[in-house]
């Protein structure tokens, strides 16, 4: 493989498609998500008071600092410090931790108080509340599922650093893994307003 | 590729710098939306993410350092996207 250089320009490039692709996936989401809002104004609101403001205000820190974390460990490959990019690259993963355990408390008490999707409670509801906190597992599974894929990713990463198959000269994974992990960012910054300020 | 080395690294100073902006207009869009403002507080929380979402391409994931080519194909989803919004919203509220 010595003999041919990697195209990195090639490989951001491919990388930003697929992102974007991914933004009008979110993007469908939150069309659905308008339209029943204006349909369903009244229990919409009802239904985005029961969400919890402390779990989705601290997740939007957590996120938006493991952020800083992944955009740093871009920084500390390209200047040769090995460490630093583990001990930042940790920090994001440590993050999406976190984050899902926040979730994990957010889920699970909603599901105490028996809302769920197709739960006895929304059935009886009216129909405009059911379809609010199906929107809200949906899209915040989702996005769920996505954090998932990038702690995922980015521990196999942190693996070819060690490896040093990753370096200072052939970096373009770990930017390529660092852009995912901004789009999963990138998505929260739009569901935390629309579920959990403006309702 | 013909480059020389246009590779821009992103000092950790300045990283940080848009981290606490982010944080800063995060509270803000908290407050904002706390404030009756009715439907205002609707697109004030939206320009505010939209700001912050700016600030996450353009630094964090280096769009203004990148060839203009990534600068047109982000247009080009965006405009998609509103398309696909507006030709919505233009069904729902005139049908």
């Amino acid at each position: 493989m010595s003999h041919l250089e990697k195209d990195s320009f090639g490989a951001k490039l491919g990388m930003w498609l697929f992102l974007f692709t991914e933004m009008l996936l979110f993007g469908g989401v939150f069309i659905l998500y308008s339209v029943y809002l204006t349909r369903y104004p009244k229990e919409f609101g009802l239904g985005g008071h029961q969400l919890d403001l402390v779990y989705g205000a601290t997740n939007t820190v957590v996120l938006l600092t493991s952020s800083l974390f992944a955009a740093m460990s871009v920084t500390a490959i390209k200047t040769g410090a090995k460490k630093l990019t583990l001990g930042l690259l940790s920090g994001t993963i440590g993050c999406a931790f976190i984050f899902l355990g926040i979730k994990y408390l957010e889920w699970s008490a909603k599901i105490h108080h028996g809302i769920y999707p197709n739960s006895p409670k929304l059935i009886a509801g009216p129909p405009g509340e059911s379809i609010f906190f199906s929107l809200y597992y949906l899209t915040t599974g989702l996005h769920g599922i996505h954090v998932i894929v990038g702690a995922v990713l980015m521990s196999w990463t942190a693996v070819m650093v060690t490896k040093e198959r990753i370096n200072a000269t052939d970096n373009v994974t770990l930017e390529n893994v660092t852009l995912y992990w901004h789009l999963v960012d990138l998505v929260w910054i739009f569901i935390f307003p629309l579920y959990y300020l403006i309702l | 590729m013909t480059e020389e080395h246009a590779e821009h690294i992103l000092s950790y100073g300045k990283l940080a710098t848009v981290w606490v902006a982010l944080l800063v207009l995060t509270a803000a869009t908290i407050l904002v939306t706390r404030v009756e403002l009715g439907v205002w507080k609707v697109w004030a929380a939206l320009a505010i993410a939209s700001v912050k979402s700016g600030l996450v391409i353009a630094f964090f994931m280096h769009m203004k350092y990148e060839p203009r080519l990534f600068r047109i194909i982000l247009f080009v989803a965006l405009f998609t996207l509103a398309g696909f919004i507006g030709g919505t919203f233009f069904d729902v509220l005139y049908r």
